[in-house]
């Protein structure tokens, strides 16, 4: 029997891991947006000195990584396992990051759902006991997702309003089981932020295959995980503070709060997209921002922070997901949409 | 895989419905754009290949030969400094259509694949948007060229091209 769950999808983590340490990367755009005051590190430069962009972006994951488990104030040995995810074939990013890190790395590819993925994933390991520390994280780089998704960085071309532009930015966090118990007061006076279940969202594909309307692909996947998690778990959208999808941006976002209304879900309190909160309206970011490194640098980073001191109680991060290939495209193959949904809580239960 | 007829109406029901939150794509304003800025580079090329004829006596032919090496070496510098893309996400068709946009087309590729190494990189992807509207390209001149020839031999008369 299993009894760490409701409904079909929804897991519950009794033992409340405790998200202890995080720590976001922006690239330079992401760094002059809106959110930059959140960020722990902003590269002065895309390519951090590497000779590729893949490397870049390797090495990006890599000091964020290192980053939590710093701030963390633990060793890298003490990590049990590290579940991390980006968009570049065969993990390419994650996979070179953790080599040089000596951890057991389990790699997920969600496309740019990865960092909810990775939070269910790290946080059912420390829940269940087979870990004492997990870390979770994603990243996602403009250029090198422009090369393998997308056109030459220099070729000249127009993109229409629904386009997307992938993030450059990652997040890790670092779990482990809860010492005191769910919604204690941490030292110094500070919450403890714990992840205390999550929705496995189901794929949903309404046939769009124009890749720049990524928005438009994902956002039913994001509606049927969230409706999904409201039934399973009881609660209405009202129960958190702040709802944030991973990257639907601007089109995908009013399909959301358009259908999930017609639902009879009210989300146009509390809702919020990570890929529209990015970028500000003056940085010509089309739809607004997408990319694994979306969700991740601004779970690490805003949300974390503000949860750390006080500002928010309840948070549902839903990151959406289009697990489309380069070959399924040019196949006529439809964008395969997914969300999953973490449940984060600073709260006293 | 072949979809059924009912998933083919809910694909296009939910087009419809995602249409009414897309903007529109600016249609009018791009095609001014590119009307303006392509004429002006036609425009400017022809009135060097015209100085080109009259002031250094050289030959039509090879005076039009000179200009399309200029276009082209100009969008191929323009695009290493990396002043090309911003220029032709204003301009759009303007800047993409004339011969400038496919000598953009490759050194946009070579500069990408360079990492990738000297052969395997740039020289495999060298062509990877210039190859497809390559074939198709020849392919087309040749289906016309047929359609030319058999015309001839029905004693259609035809201009000589």
């Amino acid at each position: 029997m299993a009894e760490n769950k409701m409904g079909r999808q929804t897991l519950v983590f009794k033992n409340c891991p405790e998200i202890f340490a995080a720590y976001s990367t922006a690239g330079v755009s992401e760094g002059k947006g809106p959110l930059r005051q959140w960020f722990d590190t902003v590269l002065e430069d895309d390519k951090i000195g590497q000779k590729t962009w893949e490397g870049a972006e390797t090495k990006m994951l890599k000091d964020t990584v290192v980053g939590a488990i710093g701030k963390g104030g633990i060793d890298k040995h003490e990590i049990d396992v590290i579940f991390s995810g980006d968009l570049i074939n065969q993990l390419m990013s994650s996979s070179y990051a953790v080599r040089e890190l000596g951890i057991p790395f389990l790699g997920l590819y969600g496309a740019c759902s990865t960092m909810s993925e990775s939070l269910i994933m790290a946080g059912a390991f420390v829940n269940a006991g087979y870990s004492k520390y997990a870390a979770a994280a994603a990243s996602s780089h403009f250029c090198t997702a422009e090369r393998q998704f997308r056109m030459p960085l220099e070729h000249g071309n127009q993109k229409p309003p629904s386009a997307q532009v992938t993030v450059t930015g990652s997040g890790c966090a670092v779990l482990r089981e809860s010492v005191k118990g769910c919604g204690c007061i941490q030292d110094l006076g500070r919450p403890g932020v714990y992840v205390t279940g999550g929705t496995i969202g189901k794929i949903v594909d309404m046939g769009i295959n124009d890749s720049n309307m990524m928005g438009a692909a994902m956002a039913p996947a994001a509606i049927d995980t969230l409706e999904t998690h409201f039934k399973e778990t009881g609660k209405e959208p009202g129960f958190y503070d702040l709802i944030l999808t991973g990257d639907l941006g601007k089109i995908g976002r009013s399909i959301v709060i358009d259908g999930m209304g017609k639902k009879g879900f009210d989300m146009t309190g509390n809702y919020e997209d990570c890929g529209c909160m990015i970028f500000g309206p003056d940085q010509d970011a089309h739809a607004g921002g997408s990319g694994c490194g979306c969700s991740g640098s601004v779970l690490c980073g805003y949300v974390f922070r503000r949860m750390k001191a006080g500002e928010l109680k309840n948070v549902l991060l839903v990151s959406t997901g289009a697990l489309l290939s380069t070959i399924s495209t040019q196949q006529g193959e439809s964008i395969p949409g997914i969300a999953h949904a973490v449940s984060i809580s600073a709260e006293k239960r | 895989m072949k979809k059924s007829r009912n998933e083919k109406e809910k694909k296009k029901k939910y087009e419809k419905y995602v249409s009414e939150f897309t903007p529109s794509t600016g249609f009018v304003s791009n095609g001014i754009k590119a009307f303006i800025v392509g004429g002006l580079l036609c425009s400017a090329a022809y009135l060097v290949q015209s100085w080109i004829q009259n002031s250094l006596g050289i030959e039509q032919k090879d005076a039009g030969r000179i200009v399309t090496v200029g276009l082209i070496l100009a969008a191929q510098i323009l695009t290493g400094l990396g002043l090309f893309s911003p220029a032709a996400k204003f301009a759009g068709a303007g800047l993409i259509v004339p011969i400038t946009g496919f000598a953009n087309s490759m050194v946009a590729s070579a500069i990408e694949f360079k990492s990738e190494g000297p052969v395997l990189g740039v020289g495999s992807r060298l062509f990877q948007l210039a190859g497809p509207v390559l074939v198709c390209g020849i392919s087309v001149s040749i289906v016309i060229g047929i359609i030319y020839y058999l015309m001839g031999i029905l004693g259609v008369s035809l201009p000589r091209v």
